[in-house]
């Protein structure tokens, strides 16, 4: 599966580079003027993808003759793409660690922003069959209990959690990714599941959340930042001013994201 | 397939030699992001990369079970490919289409097929539930997703070797009064033993490389469910080198099948 959709992203990166690749009267244009018109990419960890595809259409409606394009994907590969030379002028990062990569990496242009914070929290079958309570009822060995791995951001805030709750979870799988955790307590294969308040909202009533104070150890910040090889930088910055503005924030808390 | 090549043709019929462009472009194509990976490796690092204990872990896991599976495989495909090619009941097409189904299928479709049918809630998982077996997160599972996905591979390979073979041989014997369990052992399995071999190498690869059915159906815990492919997935998250170092081994294990196989059939009396 992954080989031959590494080979398309390859073709389709290659095509891109080359049909974006502005010339230089182009490029000049773009940094003098203020006019906000033109076509932005936007990289952004998957998590964002309900609250930033909204701000996307606003943002095409409030600046006619932008459009902007999404790549939603974990923020790792992001990074990867982007240090890889991959064609973007945003990036929204789903925690610090990939942000600073991207930065220590030089594809960065000025300094990042945070703009929402996200929590873990405990999911459950519809009506908490199991009766899970607080944290510590995960550690249950007869519950099946799926975690993301420790390689991944939701994996890493995980383990901050076990250590600073003094709970050992021994659960029955490491996803690689949140979505997959989700997808595991969705379709009932597990009994329980760490994932962010964000994709429990989303699910809605597919699950049932089980909020639990030591989340607080655990807080995931996210910054956003224009990227130095942005072929629009001018759209770029209006579109990181929108989703660092109050009217990003409303819709980000809307969907359950805390402010940084 | 190889077919006996004993008689002589009097006349060599050469290629176009345009054909050698687009054939060595392809040639390329395949053999460059091979190089590629080859030429990123952290050699000082490699060895400490792909025997550390997380990689040891999905390396013998995924062994282990593409080993398993291919043994399902074998099991159930020969029966399967015999009465496709040879066995004479209604609707044979249909249900050939049906069960090469997999062949095409992107591997993460099978995945939450599998789940819905072995999932803990799925059409059998939930009776499987009542009985106390427990499929979901387990090795079994890996197995069952490794099976499904390459059962086509044996099938369609024994397949081909029956049909290219002919039934002439069979008619003879059973025209000598051999019953037909006596023909399949004697006559049609040592026919197309190349076929069958190169079809479970087939399978083998197959299980081994599968990744999509696995995620989506049986998680991913070190030494239980995580097999190389994922190992491979997971580590991209944080240590790239270890990544492709794990790759090149993937890779390795790969060529080394094929090397197998292929000099077995050279050595064969086919």
């Amino acid at each position: 599966m992954t080989s031959p959709a590494r080979v398309v992203t390859g073709l389709v990166t290659a095509v891109l580079v080359a049909a974006c690749a502005p010339p230089p009267q182009q490029q000049s244009r773009a940094a003098e003027g203020t006019a906000v018109t033109g076509e932005i990419t936007v990289y952004a960890a998957a998590s964002l993808q309900p609250t930033f595809t909204d701000l996307g259409e606003r943002f095409e409606r409030d600046h006619p003759g932008t459009t902007v394009t999404f790549n939603f994907a974990g923020s790792s590969s992001l990074v990867t793409q982007l240090t890889q030379g991959a064609p973007a002028d945003v990036f929204a990062s789903a925690n610090a660690e990939n942000m600073t990569k991207a930065v220590d990496s030089g594809v960065v242009s000025g300094a990042p922003a945070d703009f929402a914070a996200n929590t873990l929290t405990i999911v459950t079958a519809p009506g908490n069959p199991e009766g899970i309570q607080q944290f510590s009822d995960l550690a249950d060995p007869d519950l099946q209990v799926v975690v993301c791995a420790p390689q991944v951001p939701c994996g890493a805030a995980t383990e901050t959690i076990e250590r600073s709750a003094a709970v050992t979870l021994k659960p029955v799988s490491e996803e690689s990714s949140v979505t997959d955790v989700l997808g595991k307590v969705v379709s009932g294969q597990a009994d329980a599941g760490l994932v962010y308040v964000t994709d429990a909202a989303d699910a809605g009533d597919e699950v049932t959340e089980v909020p639990f104070p030591q989340a607080a150890a655990a807080v995931n910040v996210y910054p956003i930042a224009v990227l130095r090889n942005a072929t629009n930088p001018v759209v770029a910055q209006a579109f990181v001013d929108l989703v660092t503005g109050p009217q990003g924030r409303e819709v980000l808390a809307s969907a359950g994201f805390a402010a940084p | 397939m190889s077919r006996p090549r004993r008689r002589h043709r009097p006349v060599q019929v050469g290629l176009p030699r345009w054909v050698y462009v687009p054939a060595t472009l392809g040639a390329l194509f395949v053999i460059i992001p091979l190089l590629a990976i080859l030429v990123s490796i952290d050699w000082p690092n490699f060895v400490p990369l792909i025997t550390s204990e997380s990689s040891l872990a999905a390396l013998l896991l995924s062994i282990r079970t593409a080993t398993a599976s291919t043994v399902i495989c074998i099991v159930l495909g020969v029966p399967m490919a015999l009465a496709m090619s040879r066995g004479g009941f209604p609707g044979r097409p249909v249900l050939r289409a049906l069960v090469l189904l997999p062949l095409v299928l992107p591997p993460v479709v099978g995945g939450i097929a599998l789940l819905y049918t072995f999932g803990r809630q799925g059409l059998i998982g939930q009776y499987l539930e009542v009985l106390g077996l427990r499929i979901a997160f387990s090795t079994t599972a890996v197995i069952v997703a490794q099976a499904f996905v390459s059962l086509p591979f044996l099938v369609v390979s024994l397949e081909g070797a029956l049909r290219s073979a002919g039934s002439g041989y069979e008619q003879v014997a059973a025209t000598l009064g051999a019953r037909p369990t006596t023909v399949l052992r004697t006559v049609t399995m040592p026919l197309v033993l190349p076929g069958l071999v190169s079809g479970a190498v087939l399978a083998f690869a197959r299980s081994l490389g599968e990744f999509g059915a696995t995620l989506t159906f049986a998680g991913s815990l070190q030494g239980v469910t995580r097999t190389l492919p994922l190992e491979i997935y997971l580590q991209r998250e944080t240590d790239a080198d270890a990544a492709v170092a794990l790759s090149l081994l993937l890779i390795v294990v790969a060529t080394a099948i094929v090397i197998a196989t292929a000099s077995r059939r050279l050595a064969g009396p086919l």
